[in-house]
C-alpha cells in the first residue's frame, strides 16, 4: 500500500479558535492508483492535499498519521518534512501560472532548486528535457522567463518540475481549474500518463469537477465538512452512488444529449457548516432531503461493496 | 527595446524644454525688480546716474530687450554653457557660483542617500524574517519618516553641536581655514559633514527599511515562494529569491529619491548654513536673482531627469519582464 491515512485531523488557527477543517479522514491509496477527491469549496479538499506535503502557517496538526511506503509522514514537522518533499511527495499547485520565480529562466531555477536539495542538474538535465518534449514543450523553455511562457505552458513546466523526481505520491491540487476545456483534458491526460510512465506512483487529484476526474480516477472519495462521506471506484459514484450528498453532487451535474430548454439545473439548497464549531451528527443533516433522527448520532461507516464506503444512516447494503 | 528608449528620451527631451521654460517665466512674475534692488544695494540716489546705471545693468542682465527676444536668448546662451551673471554675486558668472555649491551638496546627498538606502533595505528585510527585530524596526521606522528633516536637523545640532559640543553647527568648514587640499582641511570638512549627513541619512533610512519589509514580507507569501517551500527547497534560497524580487521596486524608489531630495536637503543646508545648492537657493530667492535662480532650478531638472532616465535603464536591466515586455515575448 502506498499510503495509508489514519484519523488524520488538521485544524486551522483562526482568532475566534480553532477551524477543524480535517476532522477525522481515514483512507487508503495503492501503487498505481488514482483516487479523485471532490467536494464542494470549504470541504477540506486542498487542505487534505495540503496536510500531506506542507502545512502553511496557520495549519495545526491535531491528531491522527499519514504513512507513505512504511515510512510515517512526519506532518506537523516541517522540518523533517523537507526531506520527504518532491521526491516522495510532490504537489502541483493550485496556482501553476504564478508558481515560477518571475525573475529567474526557468532552467536556472531549477538548477538552483536541485543544487539545493543535493541534485545534480546536468545528469537530470537529459530526463528533464524528455519529459518537457512529452508534454510538448522544446528544451528552449528552460531558456525562457515564466512570463514568455502562456499559462497552460507554465502548467506544463510546473507539472514536469514538480514530478522530476519521479515521487511515490503527487497531489493534483485543481489543476486544471484555470484552464479552458481542451487544455483541461490534456492536462488530465498528461497525468495518467504519467502515472503510465511510472513518473509518479500514485496520485491525489483534488478538484470540483467531477466529470473530469471521472474521466481519469480509480477511485473517488467525496468530501463533506472536513470528512470523507463516501469512497468508491469511479464509475460506481457516478453510476450509484449511495451518500445522499454524492447523489445531489451528481445530480447538479449536466447530462450530454439531454436538452435542458428553461429547466434550470439542480443545486444543494444550503451551504456547508462552518467548521468552527462543527454540528454533532451527520454533518450533510441540515442540508439532506433523507435526515432523520437518527442522524444526530455519528453515521457508520457502511461497506456496501468491494471498496465502496459509505458514511450514512440511509446507506442500504 | 531600441524604441522603447527613443520614445524615452523624447519624452525627457520634451520634458526639459518645458522645465526650462517654466524656469524662465517663473522668475520673472516674481514680484519685485532686482536692478532696482542692486540700485538701492549701491545707495544711487542722483537721478541721472541712476538711470545710467539702470540702463548699465538692464543691458547687462540682457532686460533691455523684450520678453520673447529673452526667451530666445536664454536658450541661445543656454546652449553655450552660459546662464549669466548673478545678481546676488554680481559680477560672479552663475555657473561658477552653482559650480562651487554643487559638490557640497553632493557630498552631502549622494552618500546619505545611498548609505540609507542599503542600510535601510538591509535592516527592513532582515526585519522581515525576525519578530524580535520587526517590533523594534517598524515603530522606529515609522518615527523617522514622519519627523521632518529640519526638526531633526535642529535637534541634532541642538544635543551634538551645543550639549555635547562634538561637532561644529555651521558652516562648510572653519573660517579660519582657506579651502585647499591639505590633511587639516579635509578632516575639518569631515567634521562639519557630519551632522547634516546623519540628518539626511536617519530621515531617509526609516522609509526604506519599511518599504524592504514589507516588500519581502509580501515576496516570502508569495505563490512561488510556497511552491519552492512545498519542494523542500531550502529556506535560503527562498529567501534569496525573495530579497532579489523585492528590491527592485526599491531601485526604482532610490533613482526617483536621488533626484528629489534635493528639497529635503535644501532645509538641511539652511539649518546647518552648509554652503550647497540649497542654501545658494535660498539667497536667490531672497535677493531677487533671477539668474542665479534659474541656474539653480536647470541644475535640479538636469537631476531629476538624469536620474529617473538612469531609474528606467536600471529597471529594464534588471527585471526580465519590464525587458520582455518592451522586446515582445514569444508564448
Amino acid at each position: 500500500m502506498a499510503l495509508q491515512v489514519e484519523d488524520l485531523r488538521v485544524h486551522y488557527r483562526t482568532t475566534k479558535g480553532d477551524v477543524h477543517a480535517l476532522d477525522g479522514v481515514s483512507f487508503s491509496l495503492e501503487d498505481g492508483e488514482i483516487v479523485g477527491l471532490a467536494g464542494e469549496s470549504g470541504c477540506g479538499k486542498t487542505t487534505l492535499g495540503k496536510s500531506l506535503i506542507r502545512l502553511d502557517g496557520r495549519m495545526r496538526h491535531v491528531g491522527g498519521s499519514a504513512v507513505l511506503d512504511g515510512d510515517e509522514l512526519p506532518i506537523g514537522d516541517d522540518r523533517a518534512m523537507n526531506a520527504r518533499r518532491w521526491k516522495e511527495v510532490s504537489i502541483i499547485p493550485q496556482y501553476s501560472m504564478s508558481a515560477l520565480n518571475p525573475t529567474r529562466k526557468i532552467g536556472k531555477m531549477t538548477a538552483e532548486l536541485l543544487r539545493a536539495r543535493g541534485k545534480s542538474y546536468r545528469s537530470l538535465k537529459g530526463e528533464l528535457v524528455r519529459r518537457l518534449e512529452l508534454v510538448g514543450l522544446s528544451e528552449k523553455v528552460l531558456d525562457n522567463y515564466p512570463i514568455e511562457l502562456s499559462g497552460g505552458m507554465k502548467q506544463r513546466v510546473v507539472m514536469v518540475l514538480s514530478t522530476l523526481l519521479d515521487p511515490s505520491l503527487l497531489i493534483a491540487d485543481e489543476v486544471t481549474s484555470a484552464l479552458d476545456v481542451t487544455n483541461q483534458k490534456a492536462v488530465a491526460e498528461t497525468l495518467v500518463k504519467f502515472r503510465d510512465m511510472g513518473f509518479v506512483k500514485s496520485m491525489i487529484v483534488v478538484t470540483h469537477d467531477l466529470s473530469l476526474v471521472y474521466q481519469i480516477a480509480d477511485t473517488i472519495m467525496v468530501m463533506y465538512a472536513g470528512r470523507i462521506v463516501e469512497k468508491s471506484p469511479a464509475e460506481t459514484i457516478i453510476k450509484a452512488p449511495k451518500h445522499p450528498y454524492t447523489k445531489a453532487l451528481i445530480g447538479a451535474l449536466p447530462e450530454v444529449g439531454l436538452e435542458y430548454g428553461d429547466e434550470r439545473l439542480k443545486s444543494i439548497p444550503g451551504k456547508p457548516p462552518h467548521l468552527l464549531e462543527p454540528p454533532t451528527g451527520c454533518r450533510f443533516r441540515d442540508r439532506c432531503p433523507l435526515a432523520s433522527e437518527e442522524c444526530f448520532q455519528e453515521p457508520p461507516k457502511v461497506v456496501v461493496d468491494e471498496g465502496h464506503e459509505v458514511a450514512c444512516w440511509k446507506a442500504e447494503v | 527595446m531600441g524604441r522603447y528608449f527613443r520614445r524615452k528620451l523624447l519624452i525627457y527631451g520634451l520634458t526639459f524644454v518645458i522645465a526650462v521654460s517654466i524656469n524662465f517665466a517663473v522668475p520673472r512674475l516674481m514680484p519685485g525688480d532686482p536692478v532696482a534692488r542692486m540700485l538701492t544695494r549701491n545707495s544711487v540716489s542722483n537721478p541721472e546716474s541712476s538711470e545710467a546705471m539702470r540702463s548699465y545693468f538692464d543691458n547687462v542682465f540682457g532686460f533691455d530687450v523684450p520678453v520673447w527676444q529673452q526667451y530666445l536668448n536664454y536658450w541661445a546662451a543656454l546652449f553655450k554653457g552660459d546662464l549669466g551673471v548673478s545678481v546676488y554675486a554680481f559680477p560672479a558668472s552663475v555657473s561658477s557660483v552653482v559650480l562651487d555649491a554643487l559638490p557640497y551638496t553632493l557630498a552631502l546627498l549622494l552618500p546619505s542617500i545611498l548609505l540609507s538606502w542599503v542600510v535601510g533595505n538591509a535592516l527592513g528585510a532582515k526585519a522581515a524574517r525576525n519578530k524580535l527585530l520587526d517590533n523594534g524596526v517598524l515603530p522606529i521606522g515609522y518615527i523617522l519618516t514622519a519627523v521632518p528633516y529640519m526638526w531633526l536637523a535642529i535637534l541634532l545640532a541642538w544635543l551634538f553641536g551645543i550639549i555635547l559640543g562634538w561637532f561644529p553647527v555651521a558652516g562648510g568648514y572653519s573660517f579660519a581655514l582657506t579651502p585647499n587640499f591639505s590633511w587639516p582641511f579635509i578632516v575639518d570638512l569631515l567634521h562639519h559633514w557630519v551632522l547634516p549627513f546623519l540628518s539626511l541619512f536617519i530621515v531617509a533610512l526609516g522609509g526604506w527599511a519599511i518599504g524592504m519589509r514589507n516588500l519581502v514580507i509580501y515576496e516570502l507569501e508569495s505563490d512561488y515562494s510556497n511552491y519552492l517551500q512545498a519542494l523542500g527547497a531550502p529556506t535560503r534560497l527562498i529567501r534569496r529569491y525573495a530579497f532579489r524580487n523585492a528590491v527592485l521596486p526599491q531601485i526604482t524608489g532610490l533613482a526617483l529619491q536621488l533626484g528629489v531630495v534635493v528639497g529635503g536637503a535644501l532645509v538641511t543646508e539652511v539649518v546647518f548654513a552648509y554652503p550647497g545648492l540649497g542654501s545658494l537657493l535660498l539667497n536667490a530667492v531672497t535677493n531677487q536673482d533671477f539668474f542665479l535662480l534659474q541656474g539653480i532650478l536647470l541644475f535640479i531638472v538636469i537631476g531629476v531627469l538624469l536620474f529617473n532616465f538612469l531609474a528606467d535603464v536600471v529597471y529594464v536591466l534588471v527585471d526580465p519582464r519590464t525587458r520582455l515586455g518592451l522586446e515582445g515575448g514569444q508564448s
